[in-house]
């Protein structure tokens, strides 16, 4: 009777096992999926669901469940998404978002009121970086800072002496010019933040740098402003006198659209599709096999944001029951990022080399970026040391 | 000089882009007595239309000439549809369902054209610049909006007071009972004059579109800015709707010029920088204040 029993309870669970093992792992993911911004979205989408084939759909043994939400641009609905995210679907980690502005709105409901882990796939605002810097929060892209630091360092070695800047009046815009200036000590003429994302008409900022006369223009500019911008900056005649230095203003994103209005523009990243990295050359080679395009440093952060969750469920073996535990195998790092060496810093931002790129066109003829300087290795953001977590 | 030649310039063009979309908002308003919020829609669709037919046509003037006629279309059915029905109405009503227009106009973009932005290539021919003076370039796009602005600004001007159309619209305004007893269909009219509002708003929304980028809503952020420019112009005057325009086009860019190199005098530069864009947006209405209360009817208005 007894052994009867016990067989049958060995037995359940036996039965109950696999049906535990079974449930998904569920991840967020947070981006913009419409209006002009949405071919960033776009990116990032296809990278985390390439980074899913190249798993083969599982994280420790376990099936995977990605719950894509569009935060349309705006902080109020990225913070209602993501709260979503945390208190309907109950994932059990939270990752993506492209702006700065959008995920200062949306880092608490994750990190504080659901205590689950959030791992930035792009901004990267100083304030989590220093004073606001969270057990649970991780990035694998970069601290805003650092991407204009290098650039700076760079335009500072080459001899460049002023400089007119122009970013968008939001948290990333103001870190980026911070930034630039953090590195370049030459003279700054002109200086303008312009109304942010509203404003995408440049002509009286032109007309103001062509009478400033800099030796160069650095601008932050993502995604649709940036295409805008290069456009309006060759229209104005301006290509002519002043070259063009940017972050995030050239890419993968913008190019297809830029075309030959960039080439020869250079810029700065902590990726470039061209790093010889074995992971990188199957991430790059994979994406353009799919979709016929180059990926972007969006798609390649948010790639490595699914490969970092990967290592930390391979390491626990699927068991997310104790937080501390995940945290610790997130900090690890344990996965070969697409960009090379990659460590987490004490506020949990990634040290890291930043490269200095170039718009060219490839032997096809199709317009892209391609790594000409080192510009820093091995980078820690300048605000790791205000962050009280050691 | 040269510096503010080509800022001048800029203000112009901003200026006739904006008179383009609030000529059709002054005379659905003024004649018609219709508050029509759903006008920065017809703004939106025209950059559709045009985008559509460009890539059809391969060529941005064919297309941009067909989304024109397409546009009238669309403004003729939405006022047979919808805005026929509001004229006897008050203007609350009429708020409530042209509100209700811009939500359909929006989702019936994101269904046909779908959520992502869309972007127009300028024709090559005014892809550089021209020289306005030796030795000082303008791009030659910006300064194709302000020929076509101008030649549409006269073209509106002699319509609305030399001919018979003119003048029926404006007989129409002061009393539309009288001049159907006369014998006109009052009603044919108002449904050209809707029409030709709409052509006005989607030829703003197509030349913006290479400036600007298309995008769902695009209207809305713009309408605010056109309300504000036949407030100050006088509701119903096309001439207040022209020299209201201009003035806000200049605030707009000399704000913008002048602003953030006044502030950094007395504030420290990251202050200065932070708030400047908020304060030369906020220039605007500081003038439309100051015109109400030294004209409560707007410079040209005729209304009490």
């Amino acid at each position: 009777m007894f052994a009867r029993f016990g067989a049958a309870a060995v037995g359940l669970s036996l039965l109950a096992a696999p049906v535990h093992a079974q449930a998904p792992i569920k991840i967020g993911f947070v981006s913009t999926f419409s209006g002009p911004q949405a071919a960033i979205g776009q990116d990032m989408r296809r990278s985390v669901e390439l980074a899913l084939e190249h798993l083969g759909g599982k994280m420790g043994g376990k099936p995977v469940e990605i719950v894509f939400e569009d935060d349309q641009f705006k902080p109020d609905v990225g913070k209602q998404r993501t709260e979503k995210l945390v208190q309907q679907d109950r994932v059990n980690f939270v990752t993506g978002y492209i702006w700065s502005n959008v995920l200062l709105a949306s880092f608490k409901s994750v990190t504080d009121e659901a205590d689950t882990i959030l791992i930035s796939a792009n901004a990267g605002p100083s304030q989590l970086a220093g004073e606001l810097c969270n057990k649970n929060f991780f990035s694998t892209s970069w601290n805003n800072d650092q991407t204009p630091m290098a650039m700076g360092a760079y335009l500072q070695a080459k001899g460049v002496k002023s400089l007119y800047l122009m970013a968008g009046n939001y948290a990333a815009g103001k870190d980026m010019l911070a930034g630039v200036k953090r590195t370049f000590t030459g003279q700054i003429v002109g200086e303008d933040l312009t109304k942010w994302p509203d404003q995408l008409d440049f002509s009286a900022e032109m007309a103001k740098i062509r009478a400033a006369k800099p030796d160069g223009i650095f601008i932050f500019y993502p995604g649709a402003h940036g295409v805008q911008f290069v456009q309006q900056y060759v229209q104005s005649g301006l290509k002519a006198t002043t070259p063009l230095y940017q972050v995030f203003s050239v890419d993968a994103i913008t190019l297809p659209q830029q075309k030959d209005l960039a080439l020869g523009t250079l810029g700065a990243q902590q990726w470039v599709n061209d790093l010889p990295v074995d992971q990188n050359r199957r991430y790059v080679a994979d994406f353009r096999k799919k979709h016929g395009v180059y990926p972007s440093y969006y798609g390649a952060q948010s790639y490595d944001s699914i490969m970092l969750i990967a290592s930390a469920v391979e390491a626990l073996k699927g068991d997310l029951s104790n937080k501390d535990a995940v945290r610790a195998a997130v900090k690890k790092a344990d996965f070969k990022s697409v960009r090379g060496a990659f460590s987490f810093n004490t506020n949990n931002f990634p040290i890291q080399n930043f490269y200095i790129q170039e718009a060219v066109k490839d032997s096809d003829g199709n317009a892209t970026v391609k790594t000409i300087a080192t510009a820093v290795t091995a980078a820690k953001d300048p605000h790791f040391a205000k962050c009280p977590m050691k | 000089m040269e510096y503010l030649i080509l800022q001048t310039l800029n203000g112009i063009q901003l200026g006739l882009l904006m008179f383009l979309l609030a000529a059709g908002l002054t005379l659905t308003f003024g004649i018609m007595d219709l508050v029509n919020l759903a006008h920065g829609s017809l703004y939106m669709v025209g950059a559709y239309f045009a985008w559509t037919f460009i890539a059809w046509t391969d060529s941005f003037v064919l297309g941009a000439l067909l989304a024109l006629p397409a546009a009238l279309a669309l403004g003729v059915a939405v006022e047979m549809v919808v805005m026929r029905r509001l004229y006897a109405r008050d203007h609350l009503d009429q708020v409530l369902a042209t509100f209700g227009l811009i939500l359909f106009f929006n989702e019936l973009v994101r269904v046909v054209w779908g959520p992502a932005g869309k972007s127009v290539a300028l024709p090559s021919f005014v892809a550089g610049t021209i020289d306005i003076m030796p030795g000082v370039p303008y791009p030659a796009y910006r300064f194709a909006i302000i020929v076509v602005g101008a030649v549409v600004a006269l073209l509106l001007a002699w319509l609305v007071t030399r001919t018979r159309m003119g003048m029926l619209i404006r007989a129409g305004a002061s009393n539309r009972r009288m001049v159907g007893a006369l014998g006109v269909d009052i009603g044919l009219l108002f449904t050209l004059v809707f029409g030709l509002g709409a052509v006005f708003a989607a030829l703003a929304g197509l030349m913006a579109a290479p400036i600007l980028s298309i995008k769902i809503g695009m209207g809305d952020d713009i309408l605010i800015l056109a309300f504000v420019i036949i407030v100050i112009g006088g509701i119903g005057s096309v001439k207040g709707a022209f020299v209201a325009a201009m003035i806000v086009g200049q605030i707009d860019i000399f704000g913008r010029a002048y602003v953030p190199d006044l502030l950094k005098t007395f504030l420290s530069a990251a202050a200065a920088s932070s708030a400047a864009p908020a304060i030369s947006q906020v220039l605007i209405y500081v003038v439309m204040a100051a015109v109400l209360v030294w004209r409560p009817t707007g410079l040209f208005g005729q209304r009490s």
